[in-house]
Formats: structure tokens, C-alpha cells, sequence
């Protein structure tokens, strides 16, 4: 349960968003990847949970998922990765590595100029 | 309203402390294993066995997480090696701020090899880079070998995975080719090494792979 974690994170940088532009943020987009380790439901409730009552409300979480790809070594073919199929589903071949997936990153935020 | 675009990472700041470590250790000569597994898989035992085996002039350091209790660094200090134990006081992970801190009174130009074994947990440590060369990831055979596919994100970290508990597999339903399958699909790159701790069964493999990547100088 490292959800709050990152949500405090999320939210020092919204605050250094804000100062530095001199707005509110009403939303901050981010992505998540399946094999980032974060549950969007989790992290959602922590968010709120900490935005909640504070001078950063009000503020909307927009939670975009990237899908766990992995890339073939021998034929270059991208493929997103479904039941555990990491072999390339174009030649076959079981060398392979991740092409995405392990993201926990910002987007953008929204701002509005106060 | 106005758009923003923010491209960067949600743990920047940890990400940026690991970077200096990682930086720091490079200069230093330091070679730094973050160590990750469920609780009870024998992190602490393989430190152990490690530790025993490194004659006294090795320039080896450990750093334990845990979130209550200072029993695992009692367990290590016993071998005559530097030891800080990490409370995190709840939190189920260790990041790059608390290894940073914990690190201050040491000389870094002393260590050669920094082990860390990061708080039990198969989910929350996979997010956070301690400034780390290598991810190892231990499995025990009595915890079912699909733990891959059910915590990808941590074994698509790892560089090596330590299959612990070996002497055991005649008493347990582990399928130890269906382990080493779902590894190889989370993470194709990794490398696997069967041991046991008890019985001291693939150590000699261990030590090498971690002595053919730390420096080993006695002074």
C-alpha cells in the first residue's frame, strides 16, 4: 500500500505547479503501465483522501493506462502482452523485451489563473 | 483553463536522490544490490550465509528495512561487517531519502559492496530506485511458483532472481521449470540461481555472480 506515498508526491508537485504558474491546478493528468506496481483504484482513494478539505480542492485525478507491450528482438514487431504471451506473436520468436508498461509518470495539469 | 504538459516522472524526487546515490556510488567504486522479496522468503538468511562467507578484509556494508524491530540488523552485525538497520515506522517500502540518510555517517570510499534489503513486500519496493546496479528478487519454493505473474512489476525489474528453499522442494508442489517459464515472461533478461540456504546448496553461484560485479579489494 505505497498509494499514499504517491499520492503525496503527486500533490508536492502539484503545489509546485500552482506557485509556479500562480493558478490553481483542477486536474492532473498521469499515466499509469499494468506493470507499474500502482493501483489506480488505491491511488485514487488516497488522493482524495489527502486533497480533500485542503486549499487544493477542489482537484480531479485523470488516470490514463498503458498497456503492458513488449517489442521482438529478431523482427522488431510491437505487440501488446495479453495472458502472459511475451513470445512475438509475428515470427514466434521468445526473445522479446518490454516496450511499455512500467510507467508512473505526469501528463499534464490543468490550470486555471487566479 | 489551460493545459499543461508535464512530462516527467510521478517519483521524480526519489528518482533524482537515486540518481546521486547511484552517481556517488559510481565515483566511490561502490556496488549497490537492492534486495526484494515477500517477507519470509530468507532475504535476511542469505545476507547471512553471504556475510559468513566473505573473509573479514571485504569492504562489504548492509542495509536492512524493515518496519518495526532492529532484529534483522542484530541477526547481521554478528559477522563483523557494518550494519544499519532502516525502521520506516509503517511505510512498506524503502526510498532513495531514507538510504541516503542512513548511508551519511559511512565513508563511501570504503564500501565495495552495499547490500540493501529492502521491508518484505512483493509490491510497493518495485516503485522506488534506491540508486541501486542490480534488482534481485528471491523466491522461496514454498510460495507457489506463480508468484511472477501475480507481482510482474517487481520481477520485471530484476536482473537476478534467487530461487531460495531448495532443499525443500521434495516436501512441496513447486514446479521449478513452470517458475523459471513465468520468469522468463515477465522479465526475458533475467538471470536465475537456485539455493538454499540451509543446506548451502548454489551459494558458491551467488558469490560469484556478486563478486564478478563488486570489486573486492582487502585493505
Amino acid at each position: 500500500m505505497h498509494e499514499m506515498s504517491i499520492a503525496g508526491s503527486m500533490l508536492e508537485a502539484v503545489r509546485a505547479e500552482s506557485a509556479r504558474h500562480n493558478a490553481h491546478v483542477m486536474a492532473v493528468g498521469v499515466k499509469i503501465g499494468e506493470l507499474s506496481g500502482v493501483d489506480s483504484e488505491s491511488l485514487r482513494f488516497c488522493f482524495d483522501a489527502l486533497v480533500q478539505d485542503t486549499d487544493l480542492a477542489p482537484l480531479a485525478l485523470e488516470i490514463e493506462h498503458l498497456p503492458w507491450r513488449h517489442r521482438c528482438r529478431q523482427c522488431a514487431h510491437a505487440f501488446a502482452v495479453e495472458d502472459y504471451r511475451t513470445e512475438c506473436p509475428q515470427c514466434g520468436s521468445p526473445d522479446t523485451e518490454m516496450a511499455s508498461g512500467q510507467e508512473l509518470e505526469f501528463a499534464y495539469m490543468e490550470i486555471e489563473e487566479t | 483553463m489551460t493545459r499543461v504538459p508535464l512530462e516527467r516522472k510521478v517519483l521524480s524526487e526519489n528518482d533524482r536522490l537515486a540518481a546521486d546515490l547511484r552517481q556517488g556510488f559510481e565515483r566511490h567504486g561502490t556496488w549497490c544490490v537492492n534486495l526484494i522479496s515477500s517477507p519470509g522468503s530468507g532475504k535476511t538468511m542469505l545476507l547471512e550465509r553471504t556475510l559468513a562467507s566473505f573473509a573479514p578484509g571485504r569492504r562489504v556494508a548492509v542495509l536492512t528495512g524493515d518496519i518495526q524491530t532492529d532484529n534483522d540488523a542484530q541477526r547481521l552485525a554478528r559477522y563483523g561487517f557494518p550494519v544499519r538497520q532502516i525502521t520506516t515506522g509503517g511505510a512498506c517500502h524503502l526510498d532513495a531519502r531514507m538510504v541516503t540518510t542512513a548511508l551519511a555517517e559511512w565513508q563511501p570510499d570504503e564500501i565495495d559492496l552495499l547490500l540493501i534489503e529492502n521491508v518484505g513486500n512483493l509490491v510497493c519496493p518495485s516503485s522506488y530506485d534506491l540508486g541501486e546496479e542490480a534488482r534481485v528478487v528471491l523466491l522461496s519454493v514454498t510460495e507457489g511458483e506463480d508468484k511472477p505473474l501475480k507481482y510482474p512489476a517487481t520481477f520485471s525489474r530484476a536482473d537476478l532472481v534467487v530461487l531460495n528453499k531448495v532443499d525443500l522442494l521434495p516436501y512441496v508442489p513447486f514446479r521449478m521449470d513452470l517458475a523459471r517459464e513465468y520468469i522468463r515472461r515477465v522479465q526475458p533478461d533475467a538471470e536465475i540461481v537456485e539455493v538454499s540456504c540451509t543446506t548451502g546448496a548454489g551459494l558458491d553461484i551467488w558469490r560469484q555472480w556478486l563478486d564478478a560485479r563488486a570489486g573486492v579489494h582487502a585493505h
